[in-house]
């Protein structure tokens, strides 16, 4: 008989091993799925876990798609430390894409590379706008963070949608709903010619820094946290939960932001109603992946980057629905909770006891709700 | 022929071995104590009589039969019945509700209901089974729990630290109860570590220190220091009055006044009173009687208090935050040490960080040599056992995460100390510890105010006493002149009219 057994304090190594037996696990049903579908597992792990990483092209793809969601789940992790349930990544990622397009459409033919500084910082300005409308309304009527910051992701889609089919609609576009193609002076400078790579990942890798800084090593980091853990501690020692809340969600909102912007003024170079690539979702993964610790995150990106690649590698090359990539991250996440619980137990086996002379219930007395202080023995 | 005998029980936990080969027999209509510290392995050991654990090894007779008891329903139904320290009866029911919860479907509410009348009555328990529970007294939820237990009528009958929640003249009226019951027949299992109750009550008394069976013994026939003995291996330290020297005051409350925030809470209603350098002021009361809602407008987790109503030496403090407050030296020890007083996942070091600050700097980075040095220096100071200042709180002992967080308190040199519950669940070493460092304090010209429900405690530390009752507040009285009967009387909350002519003269003072 297996038996789960509370260890006497969680395991660090087992905390790190968990990402990785979940992602074993997520690999062989990963095989599973290519037999059922009746493809070759070999050719499809080769698609997914081979083909991002096999050449400087497919490396700088690979950092061009692990960018945003880097960013994003950085702001998340710091988010979710501090019990702030902001699942409307996606949402300020989308308007901060808007409020960078906004600025780089500004841009005259004389205009020099200065301009890529505004359009960064319109693009933190509107993600952190789109997450402040969720602090206010939590701070002010005590709203469901999870709910507001949801539907915000549907109101901003809204919003895109009516600028390009709009009012920014390239009036040169053939009646196609995407705005003017931005001028180069705009784009954000890339890392390598001729590779779409650009500084964003550079930006990403010292925010990983930043982030780990904040969170570790400063007292406004400490305070965060103490409120996601402990409330009453938080309470206890002073910490304000408001502060607490709008720095939370203004930062994660900001990167969610940043990240909208590196990716309009970026591989995108125009608003088109595809730029919700769900990358604010899929971060929500990454930061829980990487255990909401900014390096963890680092490598969760590239996992969940290559299930991207790898997604669309299986639709061109085997045929398979794009939607596997989905159901890849799914998987991820889920063996993930699963394998977490060996952090805090161990699994034994431990024979099944002999039922031995047992008292059988004689008086008709079974009360049902009797409390017992303890979880322990078999109900 | 035995109630109950219990042998060579032994069960383990992954860090620790709470029984030990423990033997315990009960003979019947006996009133049996089970004497130990907390974390000795009274609990886990009830918990396998009960059926809420199962024994690693070892056997269990009940009435000469071996049993296996599997689970509580299984207990019940051989006739063992548990009163928790700890009550589960849902507020909002009445208390015939809550009893006809735990029983057998067959019977109908009025039945019940007219059943509850019975056994309290022959027991002398008074208990309104048309009451809402959330308007009963602690005293009298207790009732209601030893009424549900006797309905079963139980031949054996567990009790958890039961008097721990009530005033001294509830603890004699629950001794008349449970002597009839002993008389009728029924075996009494009384956990405690109240000495003085358990020669009051007990025929027989098992002690257990880490997890083994120390010594069976007739209380009736020992003293209070052979008890200990047998319990902590030592006698406890006698600790050192001097006598206070009063200085400035402190902690200054005046009118007081607080709605509760919550729908079970109190109200305070014009509390005031003063707390004075070089002295310890205690609160006595039975809890729930506004103990928790006066420490959060003292400590400012309740920051709604008028200003003026609350003063520390002279300045108002009733708005501010609870770092404002701990600037100006007001250090307070909550009563629930995790998730309160210490964050259970984060390390020693970083818990340092809740209310000390010396190791941030003016830019706001946390210094972390600085904080475990500081960490260390606690853990030496205050001997708290622990691996050292990375181990997260929670895996530490409630007594010595009770030492580091007073410690931490303490060390903090604060001008006014407000501690509330400081001995909560913790060892008679380690409590006699915590008691000797807050009269260091106090003779170092700090003003200490305590509050806790053990009456013991407050009578060996404070010099003056007040007495918290239905959210209002005595006057004070000095230890030395009060007796534990008067202070009794007054957690009923009935002290002489002398509190009007009191706050007058507070009000004069203040003019």
């Amino acid at each position: 008989m297996l038996k789960l057994e509370a260890r006497p304090a969680p395991s660090r190594w087992m905390s790190v091993a968990s990402p990785l037996l979940a992602l074993a696990i997520t690999v062989l049903i990963g095989v599973a799925l290519f037999l059922l579908l009746g493809k070759d597992p070999l050719r499809g792990l080769q698609v997914f876990f081979f083909e991002p990483l096999k050449s400087a092209y497919a490396l700088s793809e690979l950092a061009v798609k692990a960018t945003p969601l880097l960013l994003i789940a950085l702001g998340l992790a710091v988010c979710f430390r501090s019990n702030v349930w902001n699942i409307g990544a996606e949402g300020q990622f989308v308007i901060g894409a808007i409020a960078a397009s906004g600025v780089a459409m500004l841009a005259e033919p004389g205009t020099g590379r200065w301009i890529v500084v505004p359009i960064l910082l319109a693009g933190v300005a509107g993600g952190m706008a789109w997450a402040g409308v969720v602090a206010l309304l939590r701070d002010r009527f005590n709203a469901n963070e999870i709910l507001v910051s949801l539907m915000l992701v549907y109101v901003a889609d809204q919003a895109l949608n009516y600028l390009v089919y709009g009012p920014w609609k390239d009036p040169n576009g053939y009646n196609f709903p995407q705005t003017i193609t931005f001028l180069p002076a705009t784009q954000v400078p890339r890392l390598v010619s001729g590779l779409r790579a650009n500084i964003g990942l550079v930006i990403a890798l010292l925010a990983v820094a930043g982030f780990w800084a904040f969170l570790f090593r400063t007292y406004a980091g400490f305070q965060l946290q103490v409120g996601g853990l402990a409330p009453a501690a938080a309470r206890y020692a002073g910490f304000s939960s408001r502060r607490a809340l709008w720095t939370a969600l203004l930062g994660s909102g900001g990167m969610a932001g940043l990240a909208g912007a590196l990716e309009a003024a970026g591989p995108l170079g125009q608003l088109t109603p595809h730029v919700p690539a769900g990358y604010g979702f899929a971060a929500i993964i990454v930061a829980f992946v990487g255990r909401l610790h900014p390096v963890g995150i680092v490598f969760s990106a590239i996992l969940m980057s290559m299930f991207y690649i790898g997604g669309e590698l299986a639709q061109s090359r085997l045929g398979l629905p794009k939607s596997l990539t989905g159901v890849f991250q799914g998987l991820l996440l889920f063996t993930l909770l699963a394998c977490d619980t060996l952090i805090h137990y161990r699994v034994r086996w431990q024979r099944a006891q002999a039922v031995a002379t047992s008292v059988t219930p004689t008086a008709a007395t079974p009360a049902a709700t009797a409390p017992s202080t303890s979880s322990e023995g078999p109900a | 022929m035995l109630r109950l005998e219990l042998t060579d029980i032994s069960k383990s936990y992954p860090a620790v071995k709470a029984n030990d080969r423990v033997c315990l027999r009960v003979k019947p209509g006996e009133i049996h104590a089970v004497l130990g510290e907390n974390g000795a392995g009274k609990s886990t050991l009830m918990k396998m009589i009960y059926g809420a654990v199962r024994p690693d090894e070892g056997t269990m007779r009940w009435n000469g039969q071996p049993v296996e008891i599997r689970n509580p329903q299984e207990a019940r139904a051989l006739g063992i019945s548990m009163v928790f320290q700890h009550f589960s009866l849902f507020d909002t029911l009445t208390a015939a509700e809550n009893v006809w919860l735990g029983l057998d479907r067959s019977q109908g509410l009025a039945q019940v209901t007219r059943r509850i009348a019975e056994v309290a009555g022959s027991y002398g328990l008074e208990v309104d089974p048309q009451r809402p529970v959330h308007t009963l007294s602690v005293g009298e939820r207790q009732r209601v729990e030893i009424v549900r237990a006797l309905m079963t009528s139980p031949r054996l009958l567990i009790l958890d630290e039961p008097t721990s929640v009530l005033t001294p003249q509830a603890v004699e009226t629950l001794f008349v109860t449970l002597r009839q019951l002993a008389a009728e027949g029924c075996s009494i299992l009384y956990i405690s570590h109240k000495l003085d109750e358990i020669r009051a009550l007990c025929h027989h008394c098992t002690v257990l220190r880490g997890g083994r069976v120390t010594g069976e013994v007739d209380p009736t026939q020992e003293t209070n220091a052979s008890l200990s003995r047998l319990m902590i291996g030592a006698e406890p330290p006698q600790l050192q009055h001097q006598q206070a020297r009063l200085g400035d005051v402190a902690l200054s409350v005046r009118g007081l006044a607080l709605p509760r925030l919550d729908q079970f809470g109190m109200d305070l209603h014009d509390v005031s009173f003063d707390v004075r350098c070089g002295e310890i002021v205690g609160i006595a009361g039975v809890s729930g009687n506004g103990q928790q809602e006066l420490m959060a407008a003292l400590s400012g987790e309740d920051a709604r208090a008028e200003a003026e109503s609350i003063r520390l030496f002279d300045r108002p403090i009733g708005r501010q935050s609870p770092r404002r407050r701990r600037a100006q030296g007001l250090h307070f020890v909550p009563e629930e040490r995790l998730g309160r007083g210490a964050v259970p996942t984060l390390s020693l070091a970083q818990n340092t960080l809740l209310t000390r600050t010396a190791a941030v700097s003016g830019r706001g980075w946390v210094r972390t040599r600085e904080v475990a040095a500081l960490a260390q220096r606690l853990i030496e100071r205050f001997q708290v056992k622990a691996a050292g200042p990375q181990a997260p709180a929670r895996s530490l002992s409630g007594g010595n995460l009770q030492k580091f967080i007073v410690g931490r308190e303490i060390d903090a040199a604060p001008r006014l100390l407000v501690i509330s519950q400081p001995t909560w669940g913790v060892d008679v070493g380690a409590a006699a510890q915590i008691r000797a460092e807050l009269l260091k304090l106090r003779d170092a010209g700090g003003a200490v105010l305590v509050v806790s429900e053990e009456l013991d405690e407050l009578f060996e530390v404070c010099d003056r006493l007040l007495v918290i009752a239905q959210g209002r507040v005595s006057p004070p009285i000095p230890t030395a002149q009060a007796s534990v009967e008067q202070i009794g009387e007054w957690m009923s909350g009935l002290w002489a009219k002398r509190g009007a002519a009191f706050h007058q003269e507070g009000r004069h003072a203040e003019a």
